[in-house]
């Protein structure tokens, strides 16, 4: 058998729709669903002597994008005509961005199994309308709707950095999670606000020799799941075909190729003979963008801290488990909530089990953020403060969080009005323990005779007081009262 | 010096702008094209060492909007000169090789 190694080489292009309310260049409105040709202008339709003016917004939210991915940001960039000839786009061409991209040279962290990071590297994001959409039917004819048309595409590329199906989703993830934390894409795949192409071959190395095997770039992926799995499908394709045929990269013989998610394969699409002809040039429709420092400033001062950061540093400083890490900075209002409460004084774990298990199953109910709720951080801090220092049950502090959302009041008074502030005064709480043991005589001597009956009288007793206590009784104060009794 | 523009170019750009041209239309945008093409190297003799590379012919930049979304057309108006459409779509000859898609 022969001697054989080998690797997976993937890079991505990623398009991702802005959250902008109107298109790119025109003023019509981004709808999802709306009714085919509805949301369309002459500028659109590229009308003789209709003008593009650029969406302001989403050059802003382009920049914050590039900016997150650690892009270097040139001051001047300008806009390219690109050359197109589908029923999608009018104008027969698509606005776009060539030799002056808005960002280049950056970079994304993406979270490995092994709980490592990885760093891929981001060639460049530049700024684009997306074309419309073409529905085939079963007549002769292609129906062509231009809702789309316009709408503000970032266009990630990245270096061919990635080496597995599951690095590939986790870029793709970590992408999502990133561009929803800052603000700029609703990143639902559902919705297509986030397309992803990868280039997958492979470099085999046999017998000492090493080989490439011929590119090929894969389409219509709508699940992070059909991403994964169609470069693992993909490359052990290429490897099965390198071996069976020997045929390696060459200039040429990229091909394209489409996901099948039913059969859960790729099918060859056509032959890419020659490289496209795009025939760019500058838009002379559109005025370059200059940026000045002080806007530029301006927009760095929009970010925060990253979500993968910001993961691994709760993960750190506040010893969560990477799991509930990773739900906290799910999405940005949560986590800035989060930071705030710890702010005022809560305990991060603490707070982290009153968000994660109570807190986001309410928001999730209600379909809304946690900000929200009419909770504020200082409530929420409180609310943590009130169970560390015993003055209320873990268990009332779901019923407390689950009033003050009912209510808006604060959890001190929701405590004393729902009568499930916890009794801690030892003295008071003696004279129950006193009286429980004068009436028990049986069980107190089977917890002092130490037998194996011991566990069950112990806490029998503690059922007691908590009874008579009318449950309100702080348990780790009661067991303590009575160990100290029946020494 | 580029060298001089023939008939098969021609044909080859009219292929990608989707243009089917006669044999005696593509000898005549050939003398055509072949002219502008003559004048731009005229142009190259042009020494543009030193001057900077013009991204747009107006000295302005930063023409923006704000993000507001105003009233479209509505399908009726927008599909009102289309050759063919039905109830809500623009209707095209069958699209084949459909590499669509920005």
């Amino acid at each position: 058998m022969a001697d054989l190694q080998y690797k997976i080489i993937v890079g991505l292009e990623i398009h991702v729709q802005l959250r902008t309310k109107s298109k790119m260049f025109c003023s019509c409105a981004l709808e999802f669903g709306a009714e085919p040709n509805s949301r369309v202008c002459p500028v659109c339709l590229g009308m003789p002597g209709s003008l593009p003016v650029m969406n302001k917004q989403a050059f802003e939210y382009s920049v914050l994008a590039g900016l997150a991915l650690n892009c270097n940001i040139p001051m001047f960039t300008k806009w390219d005509r690109k050359s197109y000839y589908y029923p999608d786009l009018p104008k027969n061409y698509q606005i776009s961005q060539y030799d002056l991209p808005l960002s280049e040279k950056g970079f994304i962290e993406i979270p490995l199994e092994s709980g490592e990071t990885k760093r891929i590297r981001i060639i460049r994001a530049h700024l684009e309308e997306d074309a419309g959409k073409n529905v085939h039917s079963a007549s002769s004819y292609s129906q062509v709707d231009l809702n789309r048309t316009g709408t503000p595409l970032l266009e990630i590329v990245t270096e061919p950095d990635m080496n597995s199906g599951a690095e590939v989703r986790a870029l793709a993830v970590e992408l999502q999670r990133l561009v929803r934390f800052i603000g700029v894409s609703e990143a639902d795949m559902q919705k297509g606000h986030m397309r992803f192409e990868p280039n997958i071959n492979m470099k085999i190395i046999r017998n000492g020799k090493e080989y490439r095997t011929p590119i090929a770039e894969v389409k219509n992926l709508n699940s992070f799941r059909a991403l994964e799995r169609s470069v693992t499908y993909e490359a052990q394709r290429q490897l099965s075909e390198f071996l069976e045929t020997g045929i390696e990269f060459g200039m040429g013989n990229k091909t394209t190729r489409g996901w099948d998610d039913e059969k859960e394969m790729t099918v060859l699409q056509r032959e890419k003979e020659e490289a496209h002809d795009y025939r760019y040039f500058p838009d002379p429709d559109l005025v370059p963008v200059e940026l000045t420092q002080e806007w530029l400033d301006e927009i760095k001062s929009r970010l925060c801290e990253l979500p993968l950061k910001k993961q691994l540093r709760y993960v750190q400083e506040y010893n969560l488990s990477d799991y509930d890490a990773g739900v906290l900075t799910a999405d940005r209002a949560t986590a800035d909530f989060f930071d705030e409460v710890v702010n005022a004084g809560g305990d991060p774990k603490r707070v982290c089990n009153l968000l994660t298990q109570t807190g986001l199953k309410i928001t999730k109910e209600k379909n809304c953020n946690i900000t929200d709720l009419p909770v504020t951080p200082k409530g929420m801090a409180d609310l943590a403060k009130m169970v560390d220092e015993g003055t209320i049950s873990a268990s009332s502090a779901t019923t407390i969080f689950e009033a003050m959302v009912q209510t808006g009041k604060q959890p001190d008074v929701l405590a004393s009005e729902l009568n499930l502030v916890q009794k801690s005064d030892a003295g008071e709480l003696e004279s129950i323990v006193d009286q429980v043991i004068a009436e028990n005589s049986e069980a107190v001597a089977d917890v002092i005779s130490g037998g194996k009956k011991e566990k069950k009288a112990r806490g029998f007793l503690m059922g007691q007081v908590m009874q008579k206590s009318k449950g309100q009784a702080n348990p780790k104060v009661v067991s303590e009262i009575l160990a100290k009794k029946l020494k | 010096m580029a060298e001089k523009i023939d008939n098969e170019q021609v044909r080859k750009v009219a292929k990608l702008s989707r243009l089917e041209l006669t044999d005696s239309e593509i000898e005549e945008f050939t003398g055509q094209l072949g002219a502008i093409l003559e004048y731009v190297e005229k142009m190259n003799e042009l020494d543009t060492e030193t001057i900077e590379p013009l991204a747009h012919c107006l000295p302005v930049s930063n023409v923006f909007r704000e993000d507001i979304a105003k009233e479209s057309l509505g399908t009726e108006k927008t599909l009102a000169n289309a050759p063919k459409k039905d109830e809500t779509y623009f209707l095209v000859p069958k699209i084949l090789d459909d590499n669509s898609g920005a």
